[in-house]
Formats: structure tokens, sequence, C-alpha cells
């Protein structure tokens, strides 16, 4: 690492020698995640009164039991179940890992969730918001007894290839920053606008040439060059 | 080797390894070349998306491994960030997958109660103990107390709950016990469950700050329930309220008991972390304090169980309640005692 910033990404070794690096969710995306969760449990709750309501007495002691499961259960199915995520967790595209990144088992799970008891106190999530803020992977309480972390969770690879042209030999030999820089920029040439494009290939045009267009096609060119396309 | 060709001759093998595990590669292209991908895998890709076991086949491993050197060599050789992004995306999710932890389910759960859980429990004994002298030592004083100076119940129960405590007690009544007035077997089932469990869960939990939950939690408890007890005796309802505790008071009395224990066990792993850091002493613990959770949650199930369908039945002659419940403190003390003894822990 050329420079230590400021960062959300935690990095993981695996034992066949591979640093992964996992990005730690923080503090809003978890909120967001538990208010959806807290929504959905209230539906659950709602539905199961209203079905076990219909029983009588025998519905009341269903109910309770359900009510039980609902509130210690809930996550933890969802977690070891559906790859460490609940619903809500689901829509932020957040999932909860063991710390060395394999997936969340039985007992973790249990732990954390059981342990949410005491991140909620004073009142609500006191000390696991004190507790996210104090260390550098955003871990309540209960993720620290558990040794979980909840991370940002990517199903979708998007594939950018650089455009193809002409590639172009330079004369002069580019450091391997220099390289990195022009590979990176043709790779992006299809999330950035046209605009844009131009706009970051004139900043290496001192002259001023008037067709932005060429200083980029050759920059296109040089990548093509760099990437070994013949 | 420069980037594309490498990209050309393992392609195959990551698209392959996106598509088994739903990893759906969506390629951007901005001019007219394609990457190949097939019909057939894109159709795939989408079904085994939600698939949470995935079929990979019997050669996975050694792709996994393979897909692990190429991620180290395309980094080494300072491929491009995107590429290095993409392997990285695979291997995460690879890795995930290969090193679930596989469990058979039945069989911990008879290993556990045929021995880890009494073993476990033995060996935290001075915890055990330490929360045994807490509860049962505020419960018995307060129970002797409170035949001596009978006004000294309402420092732990309020006036409103003991009346209605009397009321369910009353020997005149034919359905006695917690809230028995209405309800069934199944209702109070029910109850039981969702509330002493969630007490006992609460009282595990509360005992990761420094062990002061456990403490209160152990305290209020012993008081309140030797409260109860300790008048009840004394205004003379003897012939309801103890035959009815008796059958699972020993169930509910040790869980309650255990459940403090492990929370001990969280809050003095940050108190005293021995030769180890309080973050690494607390992880260890934690597993530990864990285990032991899954047997005392069954025990209050089982109290629950007892309480809703035994202790209710109010035909039974009461010398049978009280040796039932004398039976049930034995059994349950050679359990902890003797279970699992010639085992290895594991």
């Amino acid at each position: 690492m050329e420079s230590k910033l400021l960062d959300l990404i935690n990095t993981v070794q695996t034992p066949e020698g591979i640093d992964i690096n996992l990005r730690v969710a923080g503090i809003w995306p978890r909120s967001i995640a538990w208010t959806i969760d807290l929504l959905i449990r209230g539906v659950m709750y709602g539905i199961l009164a209203f079905i076990t309501g219909m029983l009588g007495e025998f519905g009341a002691g269903l109910m309770l039991t359900g009510f039980f499961l609902i509130e210690w259960f809930y996550p933890v199915l969802f977690e070891v179940l559906n790859k460490g995520m609940t619903p809500g967790k689901q829509y932020l595209n957040i999932q909860v890992l063991n710390s060395d990144g394999t997936p969340v088992g039985w007992s973790p799970s249990m732990l954390r969730n059981i342990l949410r008891t005491v991140d909620f106190l004073p009142f609500f999530y006191g000390l696991g918001f004190i507790s996210m803020l104090m260390n550098d992977r955003f871990q309540r309480l209960g993720d620290l007894a558990a040794d979980t972390i909840v991370v940002y969770y990517n199903s979708k690879t998007t594939l950018q290839t650089i455009p193809v042209q002409e590639p172009i030999k330079l004369g002069v030999n580019l450091n391997l920053k220099e390289q990195q820089a022009i590979i990176r920029y043709a790779e992006r040439s299809g999330q950035l606008s046209e605009d844009r494009m131009q706009e970051l290939a004139e900043i290496l045009n001192p002259l001023d040439v008037p067709d932005h267009n060429m200083i980029k096609k050759k920059l296109l060119g040089i990548a093509n060059g760099l990437i070994g396309r013949k | 080797m420069k980037q594309t060709e490498f990209e050309k001759k393992y392609e195959e093998l990551w698209i392959e390894l996106e598509s088994k595990l739903g990893l759906i590669s969506q390629v951007v292209i901005s001019s007219n070349e394609t990457v190949d991908i097939k019909e057939g895998d894109r159709k795939n890709s989408k079904k085994s998306r939600l698939t949470l076991d995935p079929d990979l086949g019997e050669s996975f491993p050694e792709k996994y491994r393979l897909l692990c050197h190429h991620l180290s060599l395309a980094r080494s050789r300072h491929y491009s960030p995107l590429l290095v992004e993409r392997l990285e995306k695979l291997v995460i999710n690879a890795h995930q997958i290969y090193y679930r932890r596989k469990t058979h389910f039945l069989e911990s759960v008879l290993i556990y109660f045929t021995s880890g859980f009494a073993q476990s429990v033995r060996n935290e004994w001075r915890l055990v103990l330490l929360s045994s002298i807490l509860f049962f030592g505020s419960f018995f004083g307060m129970l002797i107390t409170l035949q001596y100076y009978p006004d000294m119940v309402y420092t732990v129960i309020s006036g409103e709950q003991l009346a209605e405590m009397e009321s369910m007690y009353d020997p005149s009544q034919d359905k006695i016990g917690r809230g028995r007035s209405s309800g069934t077997d199944f209702q109070m089932f029910g109850f039981y469950i969702f509330n002493n469990t969630g007490i006992g869960l609460k009282t595990f939990a509360s005992g990761l700050l420094f062990g002061i939950g456990s403490i209160i939690t152990l305290l209020f408890n012993g008081l309140t329930i030797g409260g109860v007890a300790g008048y009840l005796t004394y205004i003379g309802y003897n012939s309801t309220f103890w035959p009815f505790v008796s059958g699972h008071s020993a169930m509910e009395l040790f869980a309650i008991v255990l459940s403090g224990s492990a929370g001990f066990k969280l809050g003095f792993s940050i108190i005293s972390p021995g030769r180890k850091s309080r973050l690494r002493s607390l992880k260890d613990s934690a597993k530990e304090a864990m285990y032991m959770m899954y047997g005392v949650a069954s025990m209050f199930i089982v109290a629950a169980f007892i309480e809703a369908y035994w202790s209710s039945m109010s035909d039974i002659p009461a010398m049978v309640k009280y040796a039932v419940g004398i039976v049930n403190f034995l059994l349950l003390t050679s359990y902890f005692l003797f279970v699992g003894r010639h085992r290895a822990i594991r």
C-alpha cells in the first residue's frame, strides 16, 4: 500500500496466502438495515397476532411462542441460512461474516444477536454505537464477542473492457504508476461521459491542441499497447 | 505475460466459476469486441443465483486454488485494477463456499447433551458456585426473613403484585399458578417460554457489562422469588404453592443460576483476561459461554413444559408432586455431576 488513507477496506488473509479486501459497512447502512428488519418484524408480529387471535387460548400460547422465536431467532435464521443477510441487510447489500471472511455459523450468529441486548443499553444502541465508533471495523459489542464483521456484499461483477483501437507503441518507457493510470483511464471509458473523458485527457495536453478527441484516442491507443493487444 | 494474453488464457475458468457461483458477469463493452458468454451459462447463472449450495463439482478445490493463484499473479504483475477486482470478487465468493463450516446437526446435539453441556458446566464450577450463592443466598435469605418480618416483602414486591400472587395460589381456587385463572396449559407454555427464556438470555447478555448485569438479575430474581415463596408460606398457602412449584423448580432455578454463570463468564473475561488481550479473552470466553447457553435455553423450555403441563395438574396428591420435584432435583444434580466425565472434552 502506497498510502495509508482512512478506508473501509479490511484485509483478510486466506489459507491460500491471498489477501482479500472486504469493505466494512458503517453505522448508517446498518441502521437502515436494522430499521427495515424492524418493520418486517413488526408486520410478522401483526400477522402472527391476527392469525393466532382467531384460535382462542391455544392461539395465545402459539402467539407468545412465535413472538419468542421472532424476537431471538429472526436475525439468526436469516444470517445463517441466507449468506449472512437478513432481508434488511440484503436490501442494502451488506452481510455478516466471521472476521476471517468465512460465512457466519449458528454460534457466532446467536451470540451476536443475543448480545444485541447489551448493545441496546442504556437506550437505543448507546453502547453499540460507542463500540462501533471505537474500532476500525465498526463492530458493536456483539460483533466483538462473536468475532464477526458486517461487510458490503457485491454479487455483480461489472466487467469493463478497454475499447479496441490501433495500439500505439511509445518511444519512451512509462513507469508502473503511469502505465496503471493510463490503463485505468481506458477501462473507465464505459462509465465516464465523453466530455469528462476529454477533460481528463486534456491534463496531458499542455500545448492546447484544438482537437481534444485526438488526445483521448491516443491515450486509448497507448492503453491498448500496454495491455498487449496487437 | 501481458494482461490480454493472461485474460484470454484463463477467462474460460473464471466465467465458469462466475456462473456457477451465481455471480452475473455483466460485460460492458464500448466497442465491437465481445466477450464470449454462452446463452446457456447466462441462464444458469440466473437460476443459480438464489441457490445456497451450487453444484460446484469435484474439481472445485482445484479450481479455487488455481483462481487464488491467478489473483496473486494479477496483483504481483500489476494488472489493471478492474481485472484484480473481478478476480477478488470471485475469490471472496468462492472462499465463502469453500470454507463453509459443515456441521452434523443431530450428531452434535447428541454429543452436546450426553457430555458437552455437563462438562462445560463443571468446567465453570467456580462461576456456578458464585451465581448459586448469589441466587440461592438471596432466595433463602428472603424466605427465612419473611417468616419473622413479613412486612419486608414490600421491599421487593409491590402490593398489587402481591395481591395478584395471593389470588393465584388461593387454596379455594380450582386452577392455580401464574395467570391460571384464565388460559389453557398451552397458553401458559407459550407465556413461560416467552418470558422465562427471554429473561435467561438477557441475564446472559447483560453479564457482558463486567458481570454487573448477572449480579443484578440473580439478586433480583432471588429476592422476588424468595419473597413470593416466603410470603405465601407465611400466610399459610402451603398446600397450593409448594406442590405447584416443586415439579419445575429444580429445572428453572438451575437454569437461572447457569445463565448468570454464563454472564459472569463474559464479564470476568474482560475484568481479568489473564495472559490474553481483553478482546481475545472475550472472544474465547464468549464462545464457551454460548456453548453453555444452548443447554440453559433448553432447560428453560423443559421447565416451561413441566410448569405448564405437570405443575398445573391440581388433582395429583401433594406428596406425589413433592416426590417428583425431589427426583427431578436429584436427576439434574447427578446429570451435571456425572454425565460425560469419562469422555474427552470436546
